[in-house]
């Protein structure tokens, strides 16, 4: 349950930004998250149901959007898709490739009530 | 990977992250802040510690009982004479292995987890308070057995070295990927006891790992009978070079699995914010 530990760095996170745009309350929370990050969007999800309560997020909507794993080959240089243990090139095969996305963990976006 | 300066966007997810549209009514504040900022944070303070030392860090991770203690104390035993070595070991309970290590001559604290399943940037930074690093050559971090959560935790370590018993099944790399990405080394560990096993083949292992687009070493090492015990102290010794001729550049280490987000590091700037809101319509 490392999730739970992220989702402290999440909430100080939030709160540090809502307060700084004097919002009243969070709406929303986007968070963005590769596969290859070793983050369960569901358990990151109940964890911050947990880390939430008494705060200017407590009512706020907790949105995961997963992203695709993408590698560009170092070989070949064709970009292509590819799965969580299998990040060889689609094209030729190669294992010298290089991601683009899918290790994110990224705070993307918030939604503030009345913030300046 | 860093927190604020936006290099979290990398080409292939910039058009996604980047497709922003305000709401009527509603801030929208874009954020892309990495989740672990706190935990980077404290772990580039704990690699400065380190640095300003020039002691090698490096974490070992890997199940439990995979013999990370067992390679400890043959490694210590080779090397106690030529290089100063220390040990921060992390479990859930029991201070067992920080005593085999000490038995072995070598300064060694315990980091215990009581429930947490890996160590944290914070968790090694309190453990620096209760050792001396003066004069240290190599540092080991004995992360906490488990295959999963160790892995998403930068503490500040220059290494990962990821071991894997020949027990495990030589699928292990395909299970836990996001771990074995992470390997700047993998060491095959218990081949005393291949004989007896009839389905871990090592190529099969290393063919896992590359699958994952990781072309790190691979040594098959037994504590047992010693096999492998060269490669891996010639490894070490070539590492501790390496992050010596860095030092001297005024550069650090770092695990591989990183350099992307640090190639795409700006300067650290404040955070941006945008596109700011509609507070009229709102009310």
């Amino acid at each position: 349950m490392h999730e739970l530990s992220l989702c402290e760095d999440l909430m100080d996170q939030v709160l540090t930004i809502a307060k700084a745009h004097h919002a009243e309350k969070v709406v929303r929370i986007i968070v963005r998250i590769g596969p290859l990050s070793g983050i369960e969007p569901l358990l990151l999800e109940s964890a911050f149901s947990i880390s939430r309560a008494g705060t200017l997020a407590e009512e706020a909507e907790f949105l995961t959007e997963v992203l695709p794993i993408r590698v560009l080959c170092n070989s070949c240089g064709i970009e292509s898709e590819a799965v969580l243990n299998n990040l060889v090139c689609g094209g030729c095969g190669g294992y010298n490739t290089k991601l683009l996305s899918g290790d994110e963990l990224i705070l993307a976006r918030l939604e503030l009530e009345n913030a300046d | 990977m860093c927190n604020t300066c936006g290099c979290n966007i990398t080409p292939g997810n910039r058009p996604l992250v980047m497709a922003e549209k305000p709401k009527n009514g509603v801030t929208t504040v874009s954020v892309l802040q990495n989740l672990l900022s706190q935990n980077n944070h404290q772990a580039e303070h704990n690699r400065s510690h380190f640095d300003a030392q020039k002691v090698l860090v490096i974490n070992l991770m890997s199940s439990p009982g995979s013999g990370k203690t067992a390679l400890l104390e043959a490694t210590i035993k080779r090397l106690r004479d030529s290089l100063k070595i220390a040990v921060i070991e992390g479990d859930l309970e029991t201070e067992n292995d920080t005593k085999r290590i000490q038995a072995q001559g070598v300064p060694a604290y315990q980091i215990t987890t009581g429930t947490a399943c890996h160590l944290d940037a914070h968790l090694v930074h309190n453990a620096l308070h209760h050792m001396a690093l003066d004069d240290l050559d190599l540092l080991f971090i004995e992360n906490v057995g488990n295959l999963v959560c160790p892995a998403s935790f930068d503490l500040g370590h220059h290494r990962n070295v990821v071991l894997l018993s020949v027990t495990e099944g030589d699928d292990k790399p395909a299970k836990y990927p996001v771990m074995f990405r992470a390997a700047d080394l993998m060491l095959i560990s218990k081949t005393d006891l291949l004989p007896h096993l009839d389905d871990f083949s090592s190529p099969r292992a290393e063919q896992n790992l590359h699958n994952l687009a990781n072309d790190a070493p691979v040594i098959e090492f037994s504590s047992k009978n010693g096999k492998g015990m060269d490669a891996w102290i010639a490894w070490l010794h070539a590492e501790i070079e390496q992050y010596r001729s860095l030092l001297l550049d005024k550069q650090t280490q770092r695990p591989k699995v990183q350099q992307d987000g640090q190639l795409l590091h700006a300067q650290p700037g404040k955070t941006k914010f945008y596109p700011l809101s509609n507070r009229a319509v709102h009310k």
